[in-house]
Parts: structure tokens; sequence; C-alpha cells
């Protein structure tokens, strides 16, 4: 893959004329329109409802989990508490900060007020989420939900040998990925480069209310909770840690099904200067994916399944989402669009693969075949230890030639 | 456990200090939520928490009015009869909250009280509450409040004038003050005798000899002028007055009585916000910051009170991303992508997106 800009022969939007794309972001404003007109009451007892399914299930949990010495409630509790964090986060917490429920003007479920179970604070988690990732989605160098600043995410991108280790790390991001999302919306990597910046008095701040954060969520399921259930302290410690860390790899699956499959677009940061609200939507319509299932499986995923009908209009109730995505998908045929959906198994697999495929160096793995295998281990072994100029020249060289 | 006999400091401030530890502990378990979000799943009514009430029973007094028996949540104070409560219900899935007068005798043994409510064209609260709201809803509550009460000493002479809905308060009053209230008379204005809310309660009051009752049906006898009700009353100088009901039937009656040098024996209660002039552009005043901003209706609010200076929270600025949400205290603002009018009476706090909102009308910002 390589930005949209740069594609010559293969570029997916080369047939649209300008008035086409204005046209679909009037038909897409049409639907968003309508939805809102007919926002009501049924919505409103469907985010209510799953609040409440959410908090007794998280309480029965925790309930049984004071049991937790015996291993059926262990695993009772457990299964449990994973499903009521993946809700809290996922349908509830990200959808809601979001502004997608202020709509209610209900003070306890209104983007301004809402505090979720994760290591981000809302409010920084609001800014580089909602601000930065769902404005500049996919633009290359500004949307830092792109490998978040961490992996190499594009074959524009220099390759270094470093990045061997990206799957890796990857999984590592996956299994404390509430911390991750913490340093990102911190940006710890470029705030702690400099004394300069690591004296920022905003930083500091900011660094204190996630630490703070940390701890509170820290004492309550590896300290209180465990104390609570006495004998018990170890299994519901245990089963505290892997139920946030069950959360954790469901949420980072998720997250990277919506931007990371084979097939989705970047962009390059000029090309977002003057853009219109057309183009703004075309951008959310060729950078997202989604994935196909069962509801249960798109209230898990917090409707982020629908993850081109939340780009498209993220602050409109999750629970619309399936309703539009026939409408949005048929914009899709209409003006010769390719509307990305899969199965999550598919998708993940998706996602892994192209992580994998670029940690590596351009067009290695495609090369790649059982019988040339001895002579590609040795080139990349050669780009893995030699210096810059080494892997300059190898990459120079036309790959199929 | 608990005991009511106070105690020195020295015994009470060790009890308050280990309440409050286990309310942090409480809230060290339920982080990020707080124990409240919890208690509120098994019981709303409970005391500690928000003020909010479950109706009970619509009954209906007219056919465009009901009285709607509400049960308080524990925290309720005893009203003053007179008063009124704002009541905040969804409809449509949207909050509302209005204002209605209290109509029910104190301390019922039910523990609940009522509120009257006519149905108004278009009135979006009033209209749902006589005619769609079912008994078991939650209703967010405040206390009590409002000044339109008798007197510690009840006068020797009343008169109350009221119109249509004007009648709730008053209502309220005659239920529960009928031992000190010996003199009384209520000149009421309705389009027909089967509008009249509460008439038939009215009507036995009046024969039983507790008020005299004057019925002005104004479908068919017009209506009646601060001068004619002077006629009516004759010893009206000698009454307090109590008047409720549109605003200008008490703006002629504040005049009349004005003009009698005994304005200050006139009570007036006012029921309907006063309507709001929608616009293009207005004054936009932000109440912490102080700064003043003209925006026209065209230009977000944000744009308008960056340039004027003030420094405001902002995010996207195309409205999806919510970071620049402020509290629109009063006023109207339109959201520019759709048209739709957003308003504010005073002591609302609705949220708007301040970078697609321009000022339809003046407004108050909270910031």
């Amino acid at each position: 893959m390589t930005v949209i800009q740069k594609k010559i022969d293969d570029n997916p939007i080369a047939h649209l004329s300008a008035e086409d794309i204005e046209l679909i972001g009037k038909e897409l404003d049409t639907i968003r329109q309508e939805i809102r007109d007919s926002l009501g009451e049924d919505d409103a007892a469907y985010i209510r409802t799953v609040i409440d399914v959410q908090r007794k299930l998280e309480l029965g949990s925790r309930a049984v989990l004071l049991a937790s010495m015996f291993p059926p409630a262990w695993f009772v509790g457990t299964v449990g508490l994973s499903l009521a964090k993946i809700l809290e986060n996922m349908e509830i917490g990200h959808n809601i900060l979001h502004g997608q429920w202020d709509w209610m003007r209900d003070p306890k479920i209104h983007s301004t007020t809402w505090e979720w179970d994760m290591a981000s604070p809302a409010a920084q988690w609001k800014h580089s989420h909602n601000e930065l990732h769902h404005t500049y989605t996919n633009v290359i160098g500004k949307d830092n939900d792109l490998g978040y600043g961490i992996m190499r995410v594009d074959e524009d991108q220099k390759w270094h040998p470093l990045y061997l280790a990206q799957p890796l790390w990857n999984f590592v991001n996956a299994c404390f990925f509430e911390y991750g999302i913490a340093a990102y919306d911190l940006e710890l990597g470029k705030n702690l480069a400099t004394k300069k910046r690591r004296q920022n008095p905003e930083f500091r701040a900011a660094t204190k209310q996630v630490l703070k954060k940390i701890r509170n969520q820290a004492t309550k399921d590896y300290v209180l909770h465990p104390a609570l259930s006495g004998p018990s302290f170890v299994p519901t410690l245990a089963a505290n840690f892997t139920a946030n860390v069950v959360r954790n790899l469901w949420s980072h699956s998720v997250i990277m099904c919506g931007h990371f499959p084979e097939g989705v677009q970047t962009f390059e940061k000029a090309s977002i200067e003057g853009e219109t609200r057309g183009e703004w939507y075309l951008r959310q319509m060729l950078g997202s994916a989604n994935i196909s299932g069962s509801k249960a499986m798109h209230i898990l995923t917090g409707n982020l399944s629908h993850q081109v009908e939340h780009h498209l209009f993220p602050d409109l109730p999750s629970n619309r989402y399936a309703e539009i995505a026939p409408r949005v998908q048929d914009i899709f045929d209409r003006y010769g669009l390719t509307y990305h959906s899969a199965p999550l198994y598919k998708q993940v697999a998706s996602a892994w693969h192209k992580v994998i495929r670029l940690s590596l160096p351009n067009d290695w793995m495609a090369e790649t075949k059982p019988s040339n295998l001895p002579s590609q281990l040795g080139k990349l072994w050669k780009m893995t230890t030699g210096g810059p100029k080494v892997r300059r020249a190898m990459q120079a060289r036309p790959a199929a030639a | 456990m608990t005991t009511t006999v106070p105690r020195p400091d020295s015994v009470r401030s060790p009890l308050a200090s280990l309440r409050k530890r286990a309310v942090r502990l409480a809230e060290l378990v339920t982080t990020p939520l707080l124990p409240v979000d919890y208690l509120d799943l098994f019981d709303p009514l409970r005391s500690g928490a928000a003020l909010r009430g479950r109706i009970e029973a619509v009954l209906h007094e007219t056919r465009d009015a009901a009285s709607i028996v509400i049960r308080p949540g524990r925290d309720w104070l005893p009203h003053r009869p007179g008063q009124y409560v704002r009541i905040g219900i969804d409809i449509d899935g949207v909050r509302q909250w209005r204002a209605y007068s209290i109509t029910s005798v104190l301390d019922r043994p039910d523990g609940c009280f009522s509120i009257t409510v006519k149905a108004i064209p278009d009135g979006k609260v009033s209209n749902h509450l006589v005619h769609r709201v079912t008994p078991g809803t939650i209703v967010q509550l405040d206390q009590a409040t409002g000044e339109f009460c008798l007197p510690e000493r009840a006068p020797e002479k009343a008169l109350f004038v009221t119109a249509g809905s004007g009648i709730t308060p008053v209502m309220g009053i005659l239920r529960n003050h009928a031992a000190q209230l010996t003199d009384t008379v209520l000149v009421h204005s309705a389009p027909t005798a089967d509008d009249v809310v509460f008439g038939e309660e009215l009507r036995q009051m009046a024969a039983e000899g507790r008020i005299r009752l004057i019925e002005q049906h104004t479908d068919s006898a017009g209506m009646l002028d601060a001068r004619s009700i002077a006629e009516l009353v004759p010893d009206l100088h000698e009454r307090a007055t109590w008047a409720c009901g549109p605003l200008g039937m008490l703006e002629a009656l504040e005049e009349h009585w004005a003009s009698a040098g005994i304005a200050d024996r006139l009570y007036t209660e006012r029921f309907r916000p006063r309507i709001l002039v929608t616009g293009e552009g207005g004054t936009v005043s932000f109440t912490k910051n102080g700064t003043t901003v003209e925006a026209d209706g065209a230009t977000p609010i944000l744009d308008a009170a960056e340039e004027a200076g003030v420094l405001m929270p902002s995010g996207c600025r195309m409205g999806i991303c919510f970071g620049c949400v402020l509290p629109l205290r009063e006023g109207a603002v339109r959201d520019l992508r759709n048209g739709e009018i957003t308003t504010a009476a005073p002591g609302d706090g609705v949220l708007i997106q301040t970078c697609v909102s321009a000022a339809a009308g003046a407004c108050t910002v909270d910031h």
C-alpha cells in the first residue's frame, strides 16, 4: 500500500469528478439528518439498557469472584467481568465520549461528564481520538492511530531493522492496550524526548492525571477487590488481570480491523489542505473497514464493526449504524468504490499480515517462495546487519526485474 | 445504632471522619464511577440520590388538564402551598425541564404530591404529561420553590384572580389553608364551565360557604377587565390579592392596582417564560469571562468569541468532536448544519456545540 496520491494505475478514486464527490457528501448529509430527526425514546432506552446490563453484569461477576478460589466461580466471574469491561469500553464509553448520546441532555450520560474504565482519562482521550484521529483519519504524519507512532504502517516509510520486532511490539501493545493508549494520548515519545518538553507544565499535569487514574484503577482491580475476596485474594487478582488483558486484546483487535486491513487507503498531509466536506467524507469511506457478523458481535465491538459508518457519522448513536449500513454501501456501489467488510477472523488476519509484511523490507514477503528462501534470508540478513547504504542499495533494485 | 441526641464535637468528629473514610473507600471500589451510579440501579428514589420522583397516577381533570401524582425521593422537603416544582422528564429520549404548580394537600398519607398540568397547543411537555405519560415513569425533580404563597399570618380578606391553568397554585393554597382563609373571593376565567380545572371541587367549596366563587366563561361572556373585577368585588381595596394567569391579564391588574395606590397588596405569578425572539444573530454574553460579543447568524459562536479574544475550548470545528461544548444558560442558538433551533430558559444549562451553533437572538453562555 502507498498513499492514495501516489497511486497511478490503481487509484480507486480516479474515476470520480469533483462534482461526484460533492454529491456523495450531500447524500451522506441527508442520511445523517434523517437519523438525527428520528432519534427518540427507543434509542434512549437502548443506551440505558446497555448501561444497566453492563453494571449488573460487572457487579454480579465481581460478586462471584469473591469465591474465586473455586475454579468454576473463577471461570464464570472472569468471563463475566471480561464481557462487562468490553461493554464498558466499547459500546458505552467510546460512544458516549463521542457525544453520540449528548442529544438526550442527560448529564449522567454525556460526553462532557463521562469517565471510563481505562488508563487514559476521558478528556485526554477525547482530544487525541475525537479531534486528531477522527479529523485526520489515515493521513500519514497527522493521524497517529496509524501504528501509534511505533510501527511501520506504509511502504513509503523507510525500513529499518528495528521494525523486524514490530509484530512482537504489536502483540505486547495489544495485551496492555489501555496503557499504550494512555502513553499515546500523552504523546509520550515526543514529550519525553527533550528536557524542555519533559518539564512543560501542561505535560506534567497531564501525566499526573494519567498516573492518578492508573493508580485508582489498579487499586480497585489489584488491591481492593482481591482484598474483599479474603482467601480468594490471589485468584481474584488473577481474574481481574485476565479480564483486563482480554478486554485489551479484544479492543486492540477491533481497532486494528478498523483501519489496518489490506486495501484501506492512506493519505498525504498536503492532500487535506482546503478539503471540502465531500472530500472529508470520501477519505473516511476509503480509510475504514468493517467487520461482518452477528448482532452480539456488533455490540461487543461497540459497533466499531461498522467502522465505515462510524467514521462517516461519529456522533450518531451506535445502535443506528446497522440500519445505515445498507444505504452507505449502496453509495459505495453506485460510485464504484470498494466497501471493505469481512468477518472478524479475516480482518484480524489481514491486519496482522500487514503488520508482518511491513516489518520486513518492501516486497520481501511477496518475493519469498520456498524455493528462494535461503537467498531471501541471506538478503534480509545483509539488510539487517548492513548500514543504511546497503539497505538503500538493495531497496533500490527493481523488485520484479 | 444512630442517635438523634446532639453530641459534643469531640465525639461527632471521629464518627464524621469514619463516615468520610467509608465513602472514600466506596469510591475507590466503584471508580471511575461513583457509588451512587450503582445504587441508582436498584433504588432511584433513595435518600442521598439525586432528587427524582415516580409518577404514580394521572388523574384527568378536564379534557386538556390532568393532575399527576408523584412519589418523590426520600430527600424531598415539604413544599409551601402555592409553590411550584421543576420537573425533568424524558420525551422522545430528550430530557425536558418545566415548572408546574403543586396542587395537592400537604402531608398526604401516601407521601405523594401532585402537580396539575394543562396541555397548551404545541406544548411538548404539557401534552406529554396530560395525554401520554404512564404511571411508573421516573422524573427528575428540584425541591419546590416560589414565593406565590400566603404570608405567615393569613390576611383576613383575600382575593384570588386566576385564568386557565392559573388556578393551579391557588388550588394548592385553597386546599391547604381552609382554616386560615375565612373571607375569600375567587374570580376565575375559563372558556366554558367544562374547562374549569377543579370546577366541581371549587363549586363544592362555594356551596359550603368556604369561598365566594365568581366564574367567568369567556367563550360566552367575554373576558373580564380590571374594572369589571372591581365592580364584582366592591371591597377589593380591603383584600390582599393573588393573581395568576396570562401575561396580559397580569399587566392589566398591576396597572389597575398601581393606579389605585394599592400595588403592594397584589402578588402575581407569571407562568410562562417570555417568548424568545429568534432571529439572525444576536448578542452573546459569557458569564464567567464577562465578555459580550455581537455575532451574526452565520458565524459559529466559537469563531465570534475567539475573534473577540475569548479563550474558548475547541476541537475539530466541524461538529464531530464535542471538544467545544458549553452550557447555554439562556437564549437561542441555531445549528448551522440544519437550522435547528435550541433554546434555553433561565436556569437551564443546555449543552451546545459552539463550533456549529450561531446566535439566534441574545444568548448567555456559561464560560
